[in-house]
């Protein structure tokens, strides 16, 4: 693709997308794309907003509406055991939802993508160390890690943080230093260090930005992952402890009273429901950005 | 004579293995003039790349180790600096062109901020200053329209522009000495012309020193002034561009250039030189192109030949030469 000018550019740039993919290919395109932004930004305006959106705050019990069905007048989504708002359970839920798998995803991705590069690029001696580290955090058991923190740390917000960035970070490392290796033998590293670049330039200028790409897509797809985790972690009572809603801790409430006499099903599904969303939001958000982000699919 | 910007001394750079040592460049010696070009050729794996990446200090780690030698910029021992001065040096005193022009730029950053990082890195201008030095820099290259070059990224550029820009990256900081290594080798033949009349022009405009490493004696004849040919980690013969083609007094270099093939001669086969280069690990006693040669005497497989000055611009290193 050659273009002259800038405005030329822009000209043909504007005719590609509307006249050069078939309608329905750039509608599902785009679906793919509205409705997972749609669902986060519904769930992360409730989680923000919780105090102002949610009916009643997280632990006002109403004796009298036990295990109200969903549909009783005052509890849209229904009731559980004590009488909470399930509606408003699962608004404030996603508060620690979402602020769990977005700072474990941040952390993760922070350690996990500068440990991948200094691998990478220095090699020898630093990459056979930080790699060794890195298969022993892959290949310890999760769950364990988690239920040994949450023993000797107690459990709470941070635990589970914790819990989950402690091993979390390997993956990325994996993948960025395999990029990094990549890279670190193309000419134009040479081509920069040839320039005159330091070696810390080489890894922040030049090779950073060309792993952002296949970091980005791992990212949106950890962020369901990670409630997905974390709804596990709290299923196990080793999660954000009671009466704090999260989403995990809401299922495993559930759990005891999906069958009857009190076949209370709302409990368990709604925030079930949610965890499905966000985890299919986020492959869907994940997919979309490879999409873009592969300069040979954009160009279709 | 014009002075001399880079004067190499007994180049030694070994590759430390698993197998053990591999002399990959074993005792060099050159200079360089100002506004001339030296052509370093030679088959692949006789060290022209090595002797390269040498000077710019920039051998493949861990493994790849300078052992001996002397490397004289502009009156200074490169080999003596460490680290942090050395990348002074780079792209503002030496700079070097790499092979292929398809990979040498970074695919994420526009042109424009590709050549301004070396100016960025090596002068102290304000920031206002660095575009006008950028488009200067494109200009020399002779790249049409650089205003709106440099806000291009390197997928929307052809090869031989995306080389001109690699060039442009390597002369914007005005180097005494620039490095071609295998410039030529990924472009057409059309472009590959176009290329070194490039040459000729930024060294006219620039004054700088060129060496030029191919293994195209076509591309040799167009462009050098002296050449350097060189086998096994050796430079058998140095000489000014014409003598070589008219008189060579090395046999390899008189083989080499045999087997050129040519298009005013009807030869019924192209002439080839028996047998393989040595292994850099088992180098043959005595001269290294003995097991070869087709003029080789007992002597030759004995002790290595001296280097015999001709001329002032002229040595070889053979026994046959009296």
């Amino acid at each position: 693709m050659q273009t002259q000018t800038t405005a030329t550019a822009i000209d043909t740039k504007a005719k590609r997308k509307y006249s050069g993919m078939p309608r329905s290919r750039r509608i599902m395109q785009n679906l793919t794309f509205w409705i997972p932004v749609v669902i986060f930004a519904l769930l992360i305006t409730c989680a923000i907003f919780a105090h102002f959106i949610a009916p009643y705050p997280f632990d006002k019990m109403d004796m009298v509406n036990r295990w109200a069905p969903p549909g009783t007048p005052g509890h849209l989504l229904g009731t559980d055991t004590l009488g909470r708002d399930i509606l408003s359970r699962v608004i404030y839920g996603a508060q620690t939802s979402l602020a769990v798998s977005l700072l474990v995803v941040a952390i993760t991705a922070g350690f996990g993508t500068a440990l991948g590069i200094l691998s990478g690029y220095l090699g020898g001696n630093v990459d056979s160390v930080i790699m060794r580290i890195t298969d022993i955090a892959l290949s310890f058991p999760g769950m364990l890690m988690a239920i040994l923190l949450a023993v000797s740390l107690g459990p709470g917000f941070m635990t589970v943080v914790f819990a989950l960035s402690i091993l979390g970070w390997a993956g990325y490392t994996r993948l960025v230093r395999g990029e990094a290796l990549r890279i670190r033998n193309s000419d134009f590293v040479a081509q920069a260090r040839v320039a005159g670049a330091s070696s810390w330039r080489i890894m922040l200028v030049h090779i950073f930005p060309n792993i952002v790409n296949p970091l980005i897509v791992i990212m949106t797809m950890a962020v369901g992952m990670m409630i997905l985790a974390e709804s596990g972690m709290s299923y196990l009572g080793i999660g954000i402890p009671p009466p704090r809603p999260s989403w995990g801790n809401m299922v495993s409430d559930g759990r005891a009273y999906l069958s009857p006499p009190q076949s209370a099903w709302w409990i368990s599904v709604f925030p079930g429901i949610c965890i499905g969303l966000v985890v299919m939001s986020g492959n869907f958000l994940g997919d979309w950005v490879r999409d873009k982000m592969d300069p040979r699919l954009r160009q279709l | 004579m014009s002075n001399i910007v880079l004067q190499v001394e007994d180049l030694h750079t070994s590759f430390f293995t698993r197998m053990g040592e591999v002399k990959a460049v074993d005792g060099v010696s050159f200079f360089v003039r100002e506004s001339e070009t030296f052509g370093i050729v030679g088959e692949s794996g006789c060290g022209k790349s090595v002797t390269g990446l040498s000077i710019m200090r920039l051998l493949p780690e861990p493994g790849g180790r300078v052992t001996g030698g002397k490397v004289i910029l502009e009156g200074k021992n490169i080999l003596e600096l460490n680290k942090k001065m050395m990348r002074a040096y780079r792209g503002k005193m030496v700079s070097m062109i790499l092979q292929d022009p398809m990979q040498s730029l970074n695919p994420v950053y526009q042109i424009g901020d590709q050549i301004a990082e070396s100016v960025r890195l090596h002068q102290d201008l304000p920031e206002n200053m660095v575009e006008p030095e950028v488009i200067s820099a494109l200009r020399l290259l002779r790249i049409p329209a650089p205003e709106s070059r440099i806000n291009e990224y390197p997928f929307q550029l052809s090869g031989g522009m995306r080389q001109r820009v690699v060039g442009a990256i390597a002369m914007s900081c005005r180097p005494r000495l620039l490095i071609a290594d295998e410039p030529t080798t990924a472009l057409d033949a059309t472009i590959q012309a176009q290329y070194i009349a490039l040459f000729e022009d930024i060294q006219a405009k620039t004054n700088v020193a060129i060496i030029f490493i191919t293994h195209d004696f076509a591309v040799i004849s167009r462009i050098c002034d002296r050449v350097g040919v060189m086998y096994a980690g050796k430079i058998v013969e140095t000489a000014p561009t014409r003598e070589i083609f008219k008189a060579p007094r090395h046999p390899y270099t008189s083989a080499l250039i045999q087997s050129v093939p040519r298009l005013d001669r009807k030869d019924e086969r192209l002439f080839s030189i028996e047998g393989q280069p040595p292994s850099m690990m088992h180098l043959p006693a005595g001269c290294r192109f003995s097991p070869r040669c087709t003029v080789s005497m007992d002597i030759c497989k004995e002790q290595e030949p001296p280097e015999i000055k001709l001329t002032e611009d002229h040595s070889v290193s053979c026994w046959r030469v009296k």
